[in-house]
């Protein structure tokens, strides 16, 4: 792409950033702009998505997949102070950051001029948080610890993104193993240990933020109905700067679901419809919605999500492109699967299945159907639940459990009750039970 | 094939599905059908006019795949059975149910028959008689329930067809055919 001035960075299929080994996310931003302001020529990156990583910067493009950029932090050479002035009071605040450049204008570690890049923060943000995080992010030099140790990548690991040892110290046997260990406790002690701080401040200031929620909660609600659909900009960017807010402090907005959902969750969508994808080829491509709860937040380790976020989450789904989709049975159950899975395929491997001589005489369980299907019970017993209401199954209720057969019932008149046809499974079935007495 | 007395069963009789209710419409209605047909054969070879639900009833069960009928799908048959007309619930809790294998209108052109083919026209005969006499062996109506023959008559009473009168016993009504 020609000038094309940022490194290109990698996206997954969901439109989630593909991290390096060793690579960990700090810090997210909406409507972020990179520009230069010193070659006005250089065209500008417009309102993305800021992604700041121990390694990187990585600038997401909202509405167009392909357009990922990158700065290495190992490209900065110095991180200006954020300058307070009027222009920040009213939302716009600047990061400048002075980067290694080659001759021609590309930003690269170990270019020979350097030159002036600024983050232009749009949208509702926090410019000394960010700030401190870059720094830290910066002068931690994550990145080379990292590429001083190729041989070590643990790439499933690194897939979810999710955090792991940021040390470079080799990891080797035993002891290695133990070194893992000991480092994920302390890191994990450390995040509760703060975690806990912000709680114990917020408990004691929770009787006040709870009336600041409420009438942060009744404002939004009367501001969208009096102003319907938001007339101006200003009015739409405080709103959803208020939605944003109260999500944060884990109010969800009363404002309609059709607002298309906090930067939050749409992340969160992401990065669930990324990690999914390997429990489902492992469940045989449907898995419930519980156990997806269960695996995602084990995974997450201290991070945990609410049932109601998952399902947000699973619900923005039909927005994105992505390969995944949940779905409600009749029952009630809902699991998640394969937007490629078929139900006629599961089907004629049922009718398959059941018309087997030994399913014949006996009919088949969810758990034999479990284990013939390679896939979880719950889940066997809802696809035998909609095959039964296809007409293909009928079920068999008894002291010993709950069964189903192929059903027959099509296959006899009941003008001619004595009458078995010389085909078909009727007749299948009176031979295969008539021989075994 | 597989006999219950003299009566020999179809092959779904040993189909466990058959004994449980189905839940899904299209196959519920073949299941009825077939049970329908199930009960009003057996009942008319057996000549059985009644069945009470909370009795043991053959039909109902099969020791063989070990299954039987629950009560809710029993009362769900017979309902079928009495919304077409071949069958009347004797009580209002649904226990007791009158099978009519042959509905009250053939019983009555039986009766008629009857009359006919042993010149029964001015006669009298009594109740008992018609039900259990020499004369009605071998015909349909030897052994018929009683409730179900007085019916017959009364229907046939309408049509001027007989006269139904007190015998001399209280127990006995006498019928005279007027044909």
């Amino acid at each position: 792409m020609a000038g094309r001035w940022l490194l290109e960075a990698q996206l997954t299929g969901s439109g989630r950033p593909v991290l390096h080994p060793g690579e960990v996310e700090c810090y997210t931003l909406s409507s972020v702009d990179i520009i230069c302001e010193e070659k006005p020529n250089f065209p500008p990156f417009r309102s993305g998505v800021l992604i700041l990583t121990t390694h990187r910067i990585l600038w997401i493009d909202g509405t167009n997949k392909s357009g990922a950029a990158a700065i290495p932090l190992g490209a900065v050479n110095h991180i200006y102070s954020p300058s307070k002035s009027i222009k920040t009071m009213f939302g716009k605040s600047k990061v400048r950051l002075q980067v290694s450049a080659t001759a021609d204008g590309r930003i690269d570690e170990r270019g020979s001029t350097a030159i002036v890049i600024a983050l232009v923060l749009r949208g509702k943000s926090d410019l000394d948080s960010f700030y401190s995080r870059l720094r830290d992010a910066w002068s931690s030099r994550s990145w080379e610890a990292s590429s001083s140790n190729p041989g070590r990548s643990d790439s499933r690991e690194n897939s979810s993104g999710f955090f792991e040892g940021s040390s470079g110290v080799r990891m080797a046997g035993v002891s290695g193993i133990l070194r893992k260990e000991q480092e994920m406790w302390e890191s994990t002690d450390k995040s509760l240990q703060e975690a806990f701080q912000d709680l114990n401040a917020l408990m004691s200031k929770a009787k006040e933020m709870v009336m600041l929620a409420e009438k942060m909660r009744l404002k939004l609600l009367s501001g969208s109905t009096s102003f319907g659909n938001a007339t101006n900009d200003e009015e739409a960017g405080s709103n959803q700067e208020m939605q944003d807010w109260l999500l944060s402090v884990g109010i969800v907005s009363p404002v309609t679901k059709e607002s298309a959902g906090a930067l939050y969750h749409q992340q969160l969508s992401r990065q669930l419809a990324d990690f999914v994808r390997i429990p489902l080829e492992r469940a045989g491509g449907m898995i419930a919605l519980i156990d997806v709860y269960c695996l995602f937040n084990r995974a997450r380790g201290t991070e945990l999500i609410s049932p109601e976020d998952l399902l947000q989450a699973c619900a923005i789904w039909e927005k994105f492109d992505v390969p995944v989709m949940l779905r409600k049975f009749d029952s009630g159950v809902m699991v998640i699967q394969n937007k490629s899975h078929s139900d006629e395929e599961v089907l004629a491997k049922i009718k398959s299945i059941v018309l087997k001589s030994e399913a014949l005489k006996n009919g088949i369980s969810p758990s034999d159907a479990a284990i013939a299907l390679g896939i979880a019970p719950l889940m066997a017993k809802e696809h035998l639940l909609t095959a039964e209401s296809k007409g293909l199954l009928c079920r068999d209720i008894s002291p010993e459990g709950f069964r189903f057969y192929i059903n027959l019932f099509k296959d006899i008149d009941p003008n001619n009750i004595y009458l078995v046809k010389d085909h078909g499974n009727y007749q299948t079935w009176v031979s295969t039970v008539t021989v075994s007495g | 094939m597989q006999r219950l007395g003299d009566f020999k069963l179809p092959h779904f009789f040993n189909y466990p599905p058959y004994f449980t209710l189905q839940p899904i419409r299209e196959t519920r209605e073949k299941q009825v059908q077939l049970w329908k047909e199930l009960i009003l054969d057996y009942c008319r070879t057996q000549k059985i006019f009644v069945i009470g639900l909370e009795e043991e009833f053959p039909l109902f069960s099969n020791p063989v795949i070990e299954r039987s009928l629950s009560h809710e799908a029993k009362e769900a048959f017979l309902s079928a059975l009495v919304s077409e007309g071949r069958a009347e619930w004797m009580d209002r809790g649904h226990k007791r149910c009158l099978i009519l294998w042959l509905r009250i209108q053939d019983w009555a052109d039986c009766i008629l028959r009857f009359a006919k083919d042993n010149g029964l026209e001015d006669t009298v005969m009594t109740v008992e008689e018609i039900r259990s006499g020499i004369e009605s062996r071998g015909t349909e109506l030897h052994g018929m329930d009683r409730t179900v023959l007085m019916r017959a008559l009364k229907l046939l009473e309408q049509k001027g067809k007989v006269a139904i009168f007190k015998g001399a016993s209280t127990d006995d009504e006498g019928v005279k055919f007027s044909l």
